[in-house]
């Protein structure tokens, strides 16, 4: 039977439904007022297809494929991500109020796992899950019509439902009002996810899932756009003075729920939960569920470096919830002032490492000393730092010391330039600062800064080292490294400060 | 009764004498991961033999030499998709990414069942591969080792090979039987039975019990997650689905 839906439709396609009153009664046909057929073209995260122009429902084909994929989650950690088009969040899919979409799930030959698709747009049972459980190296279709506007989740439903959301199988699906959303000038696409793998924080290599951490519900990840730093450096998002943006922000879970905030910006309109009705205005924080998502809207007036967060906000600093919005443009003095100090974040203080990090710690010694004799592999070596460097800079410094190093005039003080980082004098007050944080006055190309610098001791002595390296050879400033092992000698000398700062 | 008592007798005579290649496991109780309301608790399984090892490509390939009906050019659509045997070179031809000794695979439920009948054997049951399959190297509960746990969930969590590892490379289970877990999914006989009752899946409505809300209610131990996926991926499937890493092995009463 559905073998010869399939082949009346196709008999059909090139009639085009222009005619649909005068054609014969279809099995499972277009409803009155759906004319044409189009394919949809869903775009890959931070991309949202362009707005749609018909004045009227269409048939609209959608494709997706599952793929199963090693990919990368933070820098030197990788992970089997379980995607809708190959990437985590799946391909955003926009289409019409109204229109009829015959929907087809492709699940790759290479995956190990059946999947299916239960997408929150869909009305009836399983959302389409159902009707689009597939084994790998096949294919389902189904149709729906969507008769609800609005933006919505969609997610794999297969068993284990937690571990295939857990693994990255979720995407957003915006059903566009019969009017349109009003016009704007930049339309993105977010989506948060935690990821539960064996491994803490940073450990490098293939992680797994941990299905323990899972059902406690203790990620040591919450991601933008299904990795730390999706959104970050040259990967951030983009807008100029005076533009109105548009954000299309969902929650994939599979547990945590989103307490969605840009850094230095105020949501002129929210459509809560994913609605079509902007029903609250200067929205500091919007709360969005797991399996929901909101749209966001703002109008960009001061040129700068806005954070995404959710501000629930240890998993912005130290889980990866984090991206940038890049803003171009003239300043506005009147608007702002120019003397930008986010609240102060203090971070935990990490417990001293164990017998096996301390053996880990004297094998690496021993290897990096071996690496030091060998001028070619030490600039080789010098150029990792770096590049290691800006990413542990560009999740924990930047927010004060600014993205390019320039600080914060009478508050912050440089690191461009910075004859204070420069001077050799220096360099163990500098890495003791990191490990203790820095209270006391301190003089920077003549200027006096008083504000004093968070402890960052939950970095590893190799973070430390690597940023270090990253901001003393960057912006101008040329000067040699810093190794784990000098870090790791001050922290063993310097006492650790108390786990609680406010206590 | 004088049968029946023959039929004792030549259980008890035979017992002992497991085929070569198979290996015997005794009686026990599977407790199904998955089951309504209306499903016992426990099944009882009866002493059964099992093949040691998934049947290989080699294995496959003297079946359809002596079989031409179920060679790839010759098998019909109806009993094994347009992906039956892909990744041979022809109908009598292994290639490079199906070597002699890895498992057959991109095969059907009907060429799988073929195969057993040839061989004087039958497709497993679920219960009877389940419980032969939760045994860990160590013990007969294997659900209660964490370390098994932890490896049989290490495969479902990386990435499918192009090329399958040779057959009993895998550490071999109390029973003696290898590559249960690791390797590939296997066919069993009634594959599709645990969310269909009727003769279609999609009228039953069962079928939707594994998803989202409905998926865990019925579920015996959340933690064992891999069961899950095998139930799930069963679920998936029809016989006439040939699929990259779905193989298969024999079993035979005792």
């Amino acid at each position: 039977m559905a073998t010869l839906v399939f082949l009346i439709s196709l008999a059909l396609k090139p009639i085009m439904a222009a005619d649909t009153s005068a054609g014969p009664p279809q099995a499972r046909g277009t409803s009155p007022g759906v004319i044409g057929e189009e394919v949809a073209v869903p775009t890959q995260a931070p991309h949202v297809p362009p707005p749609i122009k018909r004045n009227h429902a269409a048939k609209v084909t959608v494709s997706l494929e599952v793929r199963e994929l090693t990919k990368r989650l933070a820098d030197g950690v990788e992970y089997v991500f379980w995607t809708f088009g190959g990437d985590v969040p799946g391909s955003f899919i926009r289409i019409r109020e109204g229109d009829q979409v015959e929907f087809h799930l492709n699940n790759h030959q290479n995956n190990k796992m059946p999947h299916n698709i239960d997408l929150h747009a869909v009305t009836g049972p399983g959302g389409g899950a159902a009707s689009s459980f597939t084994a790998p190296g096949h294919s389902s279709q189904f149709s729906f019509k969507a008769l609800n506007p609005g933006l919505f989740v969609y997610h794999c439903a297969t068993a284990p439902v937690g571990m295939h959301i857990g693994n990255g199988m979720y995407g957003l699906i915006l059903v566009e009002p019969k009017e349109g959303l009003p016009p704007v000038d930049r339309e993105y696409y977010l989506m948060q996810g935690e990821f539960y793998t064996i491994g803490q924080y940073g450990e490098e290599g293939l992680q797994q899932f941990d299905m323990i951490k899972a059902v406690d519900e203790r990620p040591p990840y919450v991601v933008f756009n299904g990795a730390v730093g999706s959104l970050i450096g040259d990967r951030a998002i983009t807008a100029k003075v005076g533009e109105k943006v548009r954000l299309f922000v969902g929650n994939g879970g599979p547990n945590l729920v989103c307490s969605f905030h840009v850094i230095g910006e105020i949501f002129d309109a929210v459509y809560q939960e994913g609605g079509t009705t902007p029903n609250q205005h200067n929205v500091q924080t919007t709360l969005i569920p797991a399996g929901g998502a909101a749209i966001v809207e703002f109008r960009v007036d001061v040129p700068g470096t806005y954070v995404m967060v959710d501000h629930s906000i240890f998993r912005a600093f130290n889980k990866g919830a984090l991206g940038m919005l890049k803003v171009d443009g003239p300043q506005n003095l009147l608007v702002y002032s120019g003397k930008e100090v986010d609240a102060s974040y203090l971070g935990k203080a990490a417990e001293a490492g164990g017998e096996s990090e301390k053996k880990l710690a004297s094998l690496k010694a021993a290897v990096a000393q071996e690496i030091r004799s060998n001028p070619k592999i030490a600039d080789l070596n010098k150029e990792i730092q770096v590049q290691k460097g800006k990413g542990v800079f560009l999740q924990t410094c930047f927010v004060c010391h600014q993205p390019n190093g320039q600080g914060v005039p009478d508050q912050i003080p440089p690191l461009a330039g910075s004859d204070f980082l420069l001077d050799k004098a220096n360099r163990e007050r500098i890495i003791r600062g990191i490990l203790v944080g820095q209270s006391d006055e301190m003089v920077v190309n003549g200027k006096t800064y008083k504000n004093p610098m968070i402890p960052l001791n939950y970095l590893s002595d190799e973070q430390i080292a690597n940023v270090l390296t990253y901001v003393r050879n960057s912006w101008g400033n040329s000067s040699d490294t810093v190794a784990a092992e000098e870090v790791s000698r001050i922290r063993r000398e310097t006492p650790a400060p108390k786990a609680n700062p406010y206590e | 009764m004088a049968a029946l008592i023959l039929l004792v007798s030549a259980a008890v005579a035979n017992a002992g004498q497991t085929p070569a290649g198979m290996a015997a496991i005794p009686a026990g109780l599977y407790r199904p991961f998955f089951r309504t309301e209306a499903d016992p608790r426990e099944v009882p399984v009866r002493t059964f033999c099992l093949d040691i090892l998934p049947v290989t490509n080699r294995d496959f390939l003297e079946f359809v030499r002596k079989n031409s009906r179920w060679r790839r050019s010759q098998a019909k659509r109806m009993f094994a998709d347009e992906s039956y045997l892909k990744n041979w070179a022809g109908d009598l031809a292994l290639d490079t990414n199906s070597p002699a000794n890895a498992p057959v695979t991109y095969l059907s439920w009907f060429a799988a069942k073929a195969y057993a009948q040839w061989k004087g054997k039958r497709l497993p049951t679920v219960a009877e591969w389940e419980y032969a399959a939760s045994a860990s190297p160590t013990r007969a509960d294997g659900e209660n080792d964490a370390e098994f746990k932890r490896q049989v969930l290490e495969w479902y969590a990386r990435p499918a090979a192009v090329t399958l590892s040779a057959v009993g490379s895998g550490r071999r289970n109390l029973w003696g039987i290898h590559d249960l877990h690791g390797l590939v999914w296997e066919w069993v006989s009634d594959f599709n039975t645990a969310m269909v009752t009727g003769d279609a899946r999609a009228d039953t409505g069962l079928d939707r019990q594994l998803f989202c809300g409905n998926g865990t209610q019925g579920a015996k131990d959340l933690g064992n997650y891999p069961a899950f996926m095998r139930y799930g991926f069963r679920s998936s499937l029809k016989a006439s689905y040939c699929v990259h890493n779905l193989g298969f092995r024999c079993a035979k009463d005792l």
